[in-house]
């Protein structure tokens, strides 16, 4: 139990945020984060229970009481040094992880009331660590082992830093030239700070994990080569889920038709925001429409209000109850003035003689049944098509696993969707020596979930090295 | 950072750049391509790659200083460094089944860069190469010599007549065809426009034509699909299903109206680069 005198207040402290209508004109982080007199507000609300349900609830079992305990003795660092025992990226997590789903929905505070706000407690302490204390973590002894990491984003990051603890020698291969995968490229400024993605990654170089950007595995080496060559005694495949998938309607390869891949890569990964000081531009217009309701769509969507786009669209073929964006963001996105079509589904992109997008055409759904998601299946309305005129579509209805390092690798078994197929408890790919995690094996999920693969896999890929070195 | 171990500037645009990039180097294939990333602001550039030395370790890229990168990257000197440089990218071309077989290689332009790899390997398969060469003029004729040594017969034609024949490559392809020359394949590489007249006369022959796309990309690894056009029935990524498509299929009024896409923002920042590039020449201060 706890030994400091608990605040029972049912609701949780709230996070200083920008204004909605300031926001949405500029880049900056939307949400503030916690003073300390805020942090200790909110994690004296901890129960500091026996049975930590909480850890239970974090696929990388952060060690939650006890940090918030710290937090609670002012000891801010300790707090930060206990996370980061199970957590690479705590900033990133703090700020980005559905925690409304995983420890804070098993929270006790939360039976009556709201849950401990263990994410923005994360967040607080990882802040604090970055803003006071510039010493480099210590770097372990090296085992002697070899272990290649194949992308950067939070699995291979995971991996690559649970491995390193333990002593291996882990370079990171990424393909593009900043590492970080979908934090750098698809999660945005105003929610995921880069510079704060980039500071993170550099503790993991500190740890002493190698680095190399431009390398397309598979392409200028390939797995074997990795393994026979290069004297890799493991590889783990972290390539994510980067393959946009498109609607397939009438109109969807007129200029400034966008997936949201690429739309926000533009925007984040290339800086096009700050276009022409950095070089990659982004044609937007007036009027945008964003096809999803998950994460990504409200991501690309207030990006889109804050590259000067006037009117915002998110057309999502069910209802608001259905959208599997995190509730956050859509109050978020809602507060910036993002207009919502719900049950309603594009059949046309329409466009001119030139090319361009003009507008898209829409039939209106009603929820019929549930299908196999449990979700009630969306059906069309007859002759209800109306359409809605503007410069740009972006296209945010899903990525699947890239297929190039599978066109590449024979030898490594796939589903016919493009997951790479693993053994569930050791992630264990059917290719010796090789492992896979994240989204290049469950397809697109969460930052966290890809981060508890990566630390599944390099306990795998420890416990197979040992044992094949005794 | 890739070291440029080499620069020579092949016409009054036009720049050849050998980089130090040994694993590319012992990788690349002729059709594949590489990324490249001038400096910290830079974007990203697809360049099909002009040629390998997997003994030096180098990969050439033969560009057009046209647009904002390209200006940057062809002031770079021997000894600078290019911030990023990625590859190999892409499908190789399949050429293989085509030795002893009789090829016609056309190359518009800067294309010409982009199928001497193509030329010299069929070339070296023991392919019949028969070399259609199109420029505007005399002053932008490049790799004459070079293309001359991979093939059985070269063409040279320009626009204006100042070289070679008066004409376009279509003019020489057509008098070929006509003349009897039995094709196996036609492999067109230059401006889209030129491309499409080539696979147009070729159709109705049902003669094999390959054309290589060269679409806006961003990352080039069929993440973004900037580069998408449509193939046939279907919607292809030039940077991983490419860069090579039966021209016969590729929809090229749609790959012509999706090249447009950032005209106006690339005429923007050409002119921009162009006064710095001229600054940077003449040592001037720029003003506003």
């Amino acid at each position: 139990m706890a030994d400091y005198k608990i605040n029972m207040k049912l609701e949780k402290t709230p996070m200083p945020e920008q204004e909605p209508q300031v926001r949405n004109r500029n880049y900056l982080e939307v949400a503030l984060g916690y003073t300390p007199e805020m942090a200790l507000e909110e994690a004296t609300r901890c129960l500091q229970c026996k049975h930590q349900p909480c850890v239970g609830g974090c696929p990388v079992n952060v060690q939650i009481p006890d940090f918030i305990n710290l937090i609670v003795q002012g000891n801010f660092e300790g707090a930060y040094q206990t996370i980061i025992e199970t957590n690479s990226l705590p900033a990133v997590c703090g700020r980005v992880c559905p925690q409304e789903n995983q420890c804070e929905l098993v929270c006790v505070r939360g039976i009556k009331g709201q849950p401990v706000g263990i994410g923005r407690l994360e967040r607080f302490a990882a802040d604090w660590h970055f803003a006071n204390v510039s010493a480099a973590p210590e770097k372990p002894a090296s085992n002697g082992h070899k272990v290649a990491v194949v992308g950067s984003g939070p699995a291979g990051l995971a991996c690559a830093g649970d491995l390193a603890r333990l002593g291996y020698q882990v370079t990171i291969f990424e393909s593009l030239h900043l590492a970080g995968g979908v934090l750098m490229y698809g999660i945005p400024e105003f929610r995921l700070p880069k510079s704060l993605v980039q500071t993170e990654i550099q503790q993991l170089r500190e740890l002493g994990v190698e680095i190399e950007c431009d390398r397309v595995i598979g392409k200028v080496l390939t797995l074997d080569e990795l393994l026979d060559q290069e004297g890799f005694e493991a590889v783990f495949v972290g390539t994510g889920a980067g393959l946009p998938t498109f609607m397939g309607i009438t109109g969807e390869n007129l200029n400034q038709v966008y997936s949201a891949n690429e739309f926000l890569t533009r925007a984040n990964l290339m800086q096009a925001w700050r276009w022409p000081e950095y070089a990659t531009p982004i044609s937007l217009g007036k009027r945008v429409a964003v096809i999803g309701g998950g994460n990504v769509a409200m991501d690309a969507a207030r990006t889109s209000k804050r590259l000067g786009a006037e009117e915002v669209y998110i057309i999502y073929r069910r209802s608001e109850a259905e959208l599997p964006a995190r509730h956050e963001e859509v109050e978020h996105a809602m507060e910036e003035g993002i207009i919502f079509h719900f049950l309603a589904n594009p059949v046309e992109i329409e466009g001119n003689p030139d090319g361009w997008v003009t507008g898209i055409r829409c039939v209106k759904m009603e929820l019929g049944q549930p299908d196999e998601s449990g979700r009630r299946r969306p059906v069309p309305l007859p002759d209800s098509d109306f359409s809605i005129p503007l410069d740009t579509v972006i296209v945010a209805i899903g990525q699947s696993p890239n297929p190039l390092l599978r066109d590449t690798t024979p030898d490594l078994a796939c589903e016919s969707w493009g997951g790479v197929i693993v053994d569930q408890e050791s992630l264990a790919t059917s290719k010796a020596g090789v492992w896979a995690g994240g989204d290049a094996v469950t397809g697109a999920a969460t930052v966290i979930l890809a981060m508890g693969a990566g630390k599944t896999a390099a306990q795998s890929i420890d416990r197979a090295i040992q044992e094949k070195n005794s | 950072m890739n070291k440029i171990l080499a620069r020579e500037q092949l016409n009054s645009d036009t720049v050849l750049l050998d980089v130090e990039a040994p694993l590319i180097a012992r990788k690349a294939l002729p059709g594949q391509f590489i990324i490249f990333r001038v400096d910290q602001e830079g974007e990203r550039v697809p360049l099909t790659i002009a040629g390998t030395d997997p003994q030096k370790g180098s990969v050439r890229i033969i560009f057009q200083t046209v647009g904002k990168s390209t200006l940057r990257l062809g002031d770079l000197k021997v000894g600078d460094r290019i911030e990023n440089f990625v590859g190999p990218l892409g499908k190789a071309s399949e050429l293989d089944e085509y030795a002893g077989k009789r090829v016609a290689v056309i190359g518009g332009g800067l294309g010409m860069a982009i199928a001497y790899p193509q030329a010299a390997y069929l070339h070296q398969i023991g392919a019949q190469v028969d070399v259609i060469a199109g420029f505007r003029n005399k002053d932008l004729i490049i790799l004459e010599e070079e293309m001359k040594a991979v093939s059985s017969r070269f063409h040279l034609t320009t626009d204006d007549g100042s070289s070679g024949r008066k004409g376009f490559v279509t003019t020489v392809l057509q008098e070929l065809i006509d003349e009897g020359a039995r094709f196996d394949l036609v492999l067109a590489i230059g401006p889209l426009v030129m491309m499409r007249a080539v696979a147009n006369l070729t159709r109705p022959y049902g003669l094999k034509t390959i054309v290589s796309m060269n679409t806006i990309m961003v990352d080039g690894t069929g993440m973004c699909g900037c580069c998408r056009l449509t193939v046939g029935c279907d919607v292809k990524f030039s940077c991983v299903d490419g860069p090579d498509f039966d021209g016969h299929e590729v929809d090229f009024e749609e790959a012509i109206r999706r090249s447009k896409a950032y005209l106006e923002q690339e005429a923007h920042d050409y002119r921009e680069e162009q006064e710095l590039h001229r600054c940077r020449l003449t040592g001037e201060v720029r003003h506003g």
